[in-house]
């Protein structure tokens, strides 16, 4: 039977839901062998650095072994340290697979120690099965494709899709905590977060707004975002926009909703004079709703919204907010 | 100062992806390319520090023969020069295209002195590996950072940008590093009309390299049978407001 080296990462000191994912993704991946997770944290008690207690966490969710490895340089991003250690302990436990979450931050990790074991390395995976070689089904272009390959390395790198998997507790189990202290070269701390600016507190967030309104190509110019602006506001809204958007200069890409931009998932998505591009729609999957305004009765976001209203967004847009109002009694 | 910046040329895919016969690839009959989005911004940073330090910048790309147009593109932008790897359109895994980029990168450096920084893309618009770049800075010992939205150079260091919840993380490097540019980091210009018209005699230095054993090796595309819906119609015009506020109401989101 399969081991497994699971890469789970904290926020904040705390569990996070993403590698809960891949411990499960790395539980299944094992078929009943042994599991191990890695956990960096600075000093006892630093501000931001997960407890024991935090480590022992993953344990219910099928690590039987993890190891805490706690570290002054681990109290900031250090990504090639963090990679150090996990293909040094990948060695060590002799892992068959190192399986971490398909973040940022988890993909940089997995990358570095990959590379460091000169093994080859699948980003951002939603099925896995070991074997020489081993199989994986991975996502390109925001998941609008998925690509089945064949992994041929001594071990499998492999970072797990964000929610390609439910994280899933195991009932009774429990690790054991290994805390130790790792040896890290100067080299390996080249590479790390030397100084944290705060940004100005902006609004709503768009990732995590409940309602959205973005403007497209149709829109027209930064000026014709006001109506778009207007009814955001009405509803709470977080504004967002498309690529054509953000690269004519009408909007920040802070708004830019998709593959390259920021993914949502409100309870409704409005979007004006957007074509629905396969990217576009791959930051909007999380919507719960969607509901499409469009001159163009045949443009591809017909088949991914809910509701339209076909026509000027210029002429419907401002009519959607004054209804607003009068409904409101306002 | 010298910078080299990696490209990918992509299909410039809109609607319905369709897939070749072997569904190993993109079926591009009737798509044009573009240069990934990244990639497209790290040009553009690419261009900016040569403008305010001074020196070269030169882009690189291994893809097809099609792809000398994307290289054109950054060359109109300002870019001195192009490296272009020409395959046979086939795809490259992320290790064998490391290989070939350092192996050019070498070739360029002992010719005409060393980068101070390599750009990439964070991630290929189409096959997001998410380690080219990581791959090419272990490889030639140098420092790596991914994700960067901010960027700027001063006495051989590069401060790099990150963004984190509440803020920003910020990295320092001393050169020659590589880094991973995230869209956003700035807004590309679009090339002008001169721009591109030099771009034409600028030189392109092609070559061909080997593609090696394939150990992330590319076996069949899938594309994924989204639920496919059919949006109710809820009227035409600024008439149709009272329907959707009526959605809004039962959503509960008004
Ligand atoms: C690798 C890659 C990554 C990408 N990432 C992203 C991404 O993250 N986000 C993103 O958005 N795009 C992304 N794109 C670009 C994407 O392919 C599209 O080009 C883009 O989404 C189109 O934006 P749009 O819908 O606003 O414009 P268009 O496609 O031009 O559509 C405009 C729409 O507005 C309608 N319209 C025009 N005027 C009016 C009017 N007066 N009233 C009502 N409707 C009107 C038209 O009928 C049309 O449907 C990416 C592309 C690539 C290659």
């Amino acid at each position: 039977m399969p081991t497994i080296l699971v890469l789970a990462t904290t926020a904040d000191g705390a569990v996070d839901d993403i590698s809960l994912q891949a411990l499960t993704f790395g539980r299944r991946l094992a078929t009943g062998g042994p599991v191990h997770a890695l956990v960096v944290a600075g000093e006892p008690g630093a501000e931001g650095t997960p407890a024991e207690a935090t480590a022992a966490g993953f344990g219910a969710y099928g690590a039987a072994q993890v190891h805490l490895a706690r570290h002054p340089a681990f109290e900031t991003f250090a990504p090639d340290a963090v990679a150090a250690v996990l293909a040094d302990l990948a060695g060590r436990v002799a892992a068959d697979a190192v399986v971490g979450p398909g973040t940022e931050a988890g993909n940089t990790v997995l990358a570095r120690a990959a590379a460091r074991d000169g093994q080859p390395f699948a980003a951002n995976c939603i099925a896995a099965t070991l074997g020489s070689p081993a199989q994986v089904t991975r996502q390109r272009w925001g998941g609008t494709l998925q690509e089945e390959a064949a992994l041929h390395g001594d071990r499998a790198y492999v970072s797990v899709a964000p929610h390609a998997v439910a994280a899933e507790a195991l009932d009774g189990s429990s690790a054991a905590v290994d805390a130790f202290t790792p040896d890290i070269a100067d080299a390996d701390l080249v590479v790390r977060v030397v100084d944290r600016v705060a940004a100005a507190a902006s609004g709503i967030s768009l990732a995590e707004a409940k309602v959205v309104v973005s403007g497209g190509r149709g829109v027209g110019s930064t000026d014709g975002f006001k109506p778009i602006e207007e009814l955001a506001s009405l509803l709470g809204a977080a504004v967002g926009c498309s690529r054509a958007v953000t690269i004519s200069g009408w909007r920040s890409h802070v708004d830019q909703v998709g593959q390259t931009g920021t993914k949502i998932a409100p309870n409704l998505y409005i979007a004006a004079g957007i074509s629905g591009a396969t990217q576009h729609m791959a930051g909007a999957k999380g919507a719960k709703k969607i509901l499409a305004i469009n001159k163009d009765a045949e443009a591809p976001i017909m088949s991914a919204a809910d509701y339209a209203v076909i026509g000027d967004l210029h002429q419907i847009v401002p009519a959607i907010s004054a209804e607003i109002r009068r409904a409101r009694g306002a | 100062m010298k910078v080299l910046v990696c490209i990918k040329s992509v299909p410039a895919v809109a609607g319905r992806i369709t897939l070749t016969p072997d569904a190993r690839a993109i079926d591009t009959k009737h798509l044009g390319f573009a240069i990934g989005p990244h990639e497209e911004c790290a040009v553009e940073e690419a261009v900016r520090l040569i403008e305010a330090h001074g020196g070269e910048a030169v882009v690189l790309t291994l893809g097809p023969s099609t792809a000398l147009e994307q290289l054109r593109d950054a060359l109109a932008l300002g870019v001195a020069r192009a490296i272009h790897l020409v395959t046979d359109g086939q795809e490259w895994d992320p290790e064998s295209t490391t290989a070939a980029i350092v192996e050019a990168i070498r070739a360029d450096e002992a010719a005409s002195g060393p980068f101070d920084l390599v750009l990439v893309g964070n991630e290929a618009g189409d096959s997001a590996d998410y380690q080219v770049g990581v791959r090419i800075g272990r490889a030639l010992g140098r420092p790596v950072v991914t994700a960067i939205k901010g960027l700027s150079v001063a006495d051989g260091r590069a401060r790099c940008e990150q963004e984190a919840s509440g803020g920003r993380d910020v990295f320092e490097l001393p050169l020659p590093a590589v880094v991973g540019v995230l869209e956003g980091i700035n807004l590309p210009r679009f090339p002008s009309v001169p721009g591109r018209l030099r771009a034409k005699s600028k030189p392109v230095e092609a070559s061909e390299p080997a593609r090696p054993a394939q150990r992330l090796e590319l076996q069949r595309l899938v594309v994924p049978q989204g639920a496919a819906k059919q949006a109710v119609v809820l009227g035409h015009g600024p008439d149709a407001a009272p329907a959707v506020v009526e959605v809004l109401s039962n959503l509960g989101v008004l």
